[in-house]
């Protein structure tokens, strides 16, 4: 809700401003948005598919299943691929991540969850692709995903 | 007409599995299909006004202002504008991409680019509450210092190896666009 407002109240301000500096430039900016908008949607469905069927298989009681209570390195590494791949909203993997921790995981393998699924977005690539170029994506993530496992080793060994 | 074909070769393949799975395990694909939807309907709220913001940017806002604001030169203000952005409470990913990729072709530097994604997916004040609630306030606060420091440190190595070899597939295609908006408005 927060988000939407936050949103159509930026844009009903941008609206107004323009409209009243100018009808023409205004004209153009609805122009830009209706091609940018054609031009992403066949990739942001796509992208939507993916992440339906990711979480429609990856449910957090599979997650948890897969994940489980080990403290094993093997259970972080599990962690940060299943942070990587899925995109889960955080009123749902955050509740999750927590009883994990709970339930015995440890603070590394948590940690390592939660950063790579913040960090890291395997299924929305083909759109960071589209916008911002093959490269970035790959350093952005790849980089991101080494970063999100330091972070947890550090969290593992301060915590 | 091959181009508008080539653009729906992924949406066919989604859907084509989507087919394959429900014959399969139908209670899979159901609760796949109900997950798709809900993010639709989600979408088709934010985007549209999302890509509208995008144009007004793109329209009002002068080069050499994105520049001063977000680029090369902007060191630590640059990284503070980035974070500020990032961090409001604007909805998934996904809307950010177009708009990181608006900012860079307005003069954005990579590694501010890299800062405000990062703040956008993992220091998002909303979910940084819900983090404190379930995982307690030591953890939510050393991960938000340490992703920071690695998101700056990303981006700087980012921008680096871009400028040194440069994504020119990537550049082609945004100049070609450039100039088609140029023409077309």
């Amino acid at each position: 809700m927060v988000t939407i407002a936050t949103i159509y109240g930026l844009l009903a301000v941008g609206l107004i401003v323009s409209l009243i500096k100018s009808r023409e430039k205004t004209m153009k900016a609805f122009r830009i948005a209706g091609k940018a908008f054609a031009k992403t949607a066949p990739s942001l469905l796509t992208v939507l598919g993916i992440v339906g069927l990711t979480l429609g298989i990856l449910t957090p009681e599979t997650i948890a299943k897969l994940v489980g209570a080990e403290a094993g390195i093997m259970a972080t590494l599990i962690a940060s691929i299943l942070g990587a791949i899925t995109l889960i909203p955080s009123l749902v993997a955050f509740p999750l991540a927590g009883s994990l921790l709970r339930s015995g995981a440890t603070v590394m393998t948590i940690s390592a969850f939660v950063t790579t699924l913040v960090m890291v977005g395997v299924v929305t690539a083909p759109m960071e692709i589209k916008e911002l170029g093959k490269k970035f994506t790959l350093l952005r993530n790849g980089l991101g995903f080494l970063a999100a496992l330091l972070i947890a080793l550090v969290m593992g060994v301060v915590l | 007409m091959m181009k508008i074909a080539k653009k729906f070769i992924g949406p066919s393949v989604v859907l084509v599995i989507y087919v394959a799975l429900s014959f399969w395990r139908r209670d899979l694909a159901i609760q796949s299909s109900q997950v798709t939807w809900d993010y639709l309907k989600e979408m088709l709220l934010i985007l549209p006004p999302v890509f509208l913001l995008m144009g007004l940017i793109e329209t009002w806002i002068p080069k050499d202002k994105i520049q001063k604001w977000l680029g090369r030169g902007s060191g630590f203000k640059g990284i503070g504008i980035s974070l500020v952005l990032g961090t409001l409470p604007t909805g998934p990913l996904y809307v950010a991409f177009p708009m990181a990729a608006t900012l860079i072709r307005k003069g954005a530097s990579h590694t501010n680019m890299v800062v405000f994604l990062g703040a956008w997916a993992a220091l998002k004040i909303p979910q940084i509450m819900v983090e404190i609630k379930f995982l307690g306030i030591a953890f939510t606060l050393l991960r938000f210092v340490l992703t920071l420091v690695a998101l700056v440190l990303m981006g700087l190595l980012i921008e680096r190896i871009l400028r040194k070899s440069p994504d020119l597939q990537w550049l082609q295609k945004t100049q070609e666009e450039v100039a088609s908006d140029q023409i077309g408005g």
